[in-house]
């Protein structure tokens, strides 16, 4: 069937002068896009050589299947493995400042350099403190965080890796691997770990 | 920091506007709906394309000549309704060119100007006046208001530029992961109040992307071309810069023209 639609289009060609159409491949798209960016600042080219997991989750998203059971698994095994536990123990720091990391948007653009002290962003996306009204809806609703879950040591620690590696949990999440990809620091991560489950955190008042 | 401020505004004076605290998101949202609203009064924009119609019209560069002999698709010298049926494939360059590329094209081959100079800063810095490009982009994108969409997919290379685009819409990579389709795959999202088109499932909301553009910013002070549009949303993907006129940006804004096909475009528009 497609065979045919491809010698129709081919009767077509040949009469307005042109090659037959063949789509382009992803490695060929992969290298146009490659020549079409440019490094600028901290923002290195190298920023586009994807993932495994990038890959996988691009084609389950360009195609919309989902990305095979045992690949999935594979994935969020690869990347549990990859959090790394406060080498103190401590895992809360001051919810104050979680809420301005979690308000603060920049870090990592080539509109920022090395110095910039990145934010999570995380109202971009969620619901958090009740304070703030200007929440996305990307992500779930934080609200009550640590009053909804408690302060059990397996929240303490989902908790901890969904920050470190969203991926650890569902290999396709869109959130940011704020520890795997250095976007915050240890000590950052406690404040917004203090700022969803601390008792006395605006979130669960 | 700075960029969040604007929406800060925008939720305080929603709630003043409103005068009610419960249910927020709604009050918010209708506060920035009525915002958009007042602004549709007068548009700076227009200032600019009358700048770009000078421009057009003007004998400039080494060669003293004017852009008025400049071939847009639609033949040397015509204007009305160019806009609305780019990109498009050029036997004269063989490329698949928009709006921004080819008239950056015509400068260099009618006018004598040098490409890399023209484009070496293709976009105008907050509140600064507009460059070139942008002003003749406002101009251009004015004589096609009103007039349906019609990006071809009738080249190869056209069909290719959009197959690439599509791929590209869902390319995730860099440090935070994100595609196009981190904000613009699915309905009803929203980065804090800001609603995000779902570009690729959404005709409308496809529509309403390619046909606002070119805009006049209030929150920048200036006119944003779609060249700019695509290369800011990298930037805040964390991906790297986005070279004006690229294959890629040529290939996305394909990809977006195609799924507004038929809708009138509506631009230089102006938002928040």
């Amino acid at each position: 069937m497609k065979r045919k639609i491809a010698l129709g289009l081919a009767g077509t060609a040949v009469l307005v002068g042109c090659a037959v159409y063949t789509a382009p491949t992803q490695e060929e798209t992969l290298q146009v896009v490659k020549s079409s960016f440019r490094e600028r600042g901290i923002a290195k080219l190298e920023r586009l050589n994807q993932s495994a997991l990038q890959v996988a989750c691009s084609e389950a998203a360009l195609t919309g299947k989902e990305v095979p059971k045992d690949v999935r698994a594979r994935l969020e095994r690869q990347a549990l493995a990859t959090v790394k536990l406060p080498a103190d123990g401590v895992y809360f720091g001051d919810f104050k400042q979680g809420e301005r990391i979690a308000q603060t948007g920049v870090g990592l653009q080539w509109s920022d350099n090395d110095k910039t002290v990145a934010g999570g962003n995380c109202y971009a996306c969620h619901e958090i403190a009740p304070q703030e009204i200007a929440f996305g809806n990307i992500g779930p609703s934080l609200k009550g965080y640590g009053k909804l879950r408690g302060n059990t040591p397996a929240v303490v620690a989902y908790t901890w890796g969904k920050l470190w590696n969203s991926h650890a949990y569902n290999a396709c999440s869109q959130m940011p691997r704020y520890g795997d990809a250095n976007i915050l620091t240890t000590a950052q991560l406690k404040d917004v770990m203090a700022l969803l489950l601390d008792p006395n955190s605006p979130v669960n008042k | 920091m700075k960029r969040n401020t604007p929406a800060l505004m925008l939720a305080g004076a929603a709630l003043l506007l409103t005068c009610t605290v419960v249910p927020a998101q709604k009050s918010t949202a209708d506060g920035i709906a009525r915002y958009r609203e007042l602004l549709q009064d007068g548009n700076p924009a227009e200032l600019v394309a009358a700048r770009g119609e000078a421009l057009w019209k003007e004998k400039r560069g080494p060669k003293k000549t004017s852009l008025e002999q400049c071939n847009l698709g639609l033949g040397a010298g015509v204007v009305k309704g160019a806009y609305a049926q780019m990109p498009r494939y050029f036997a004269d360059t063989d490329k698949v060119m928009d709006f921004e590329t080819r008239v950056v094209h015509c400068m260099e081959t009618l006018q004598g100007f040098d490409p890399a100079v023209v484009t070496k800063s293709p976009y105008s810095g907050a509140g600064q006046r507009q460059t070139e490009i942008e002003a003749l982009a406002a101009y251009g994108v004015e004589q096609s208001r009103g007039v349906p969409v019609r990006i071809s997919q009738v080249h190869p290379k056209e069909r290719a530029a959009y197959d690439r685009g599509k791929q590209l819409f869902y390319m995730r990579a860099g440090p935070y992961d994100f595609s196009c389709a981190s904000c613009h795959g699915v309905t009803g999202q929203r980065i804090r109040l800001q609603d995000l088109p779902n570009i690729a499932n959404v005709k409308e909301d496809a529509e309403r992307a390619f046909t606002t553009w070119p805009a006049y910013r209030v929150s920048q002070g200036t006119l944003r071309t779609m060249q700019w549009r695509l290369n800011d949303c990298f930037r805040q993907q964390r991906w790297p810069d986005l070279a004006f006129g690229s294959p890629a940006s040529i290939d996305l804004i394909t990809f977006l023209g195609v799924n507004a096909n038929g809708a009138k475009m509506d631009s230089p528009s102006i938002k928040r």
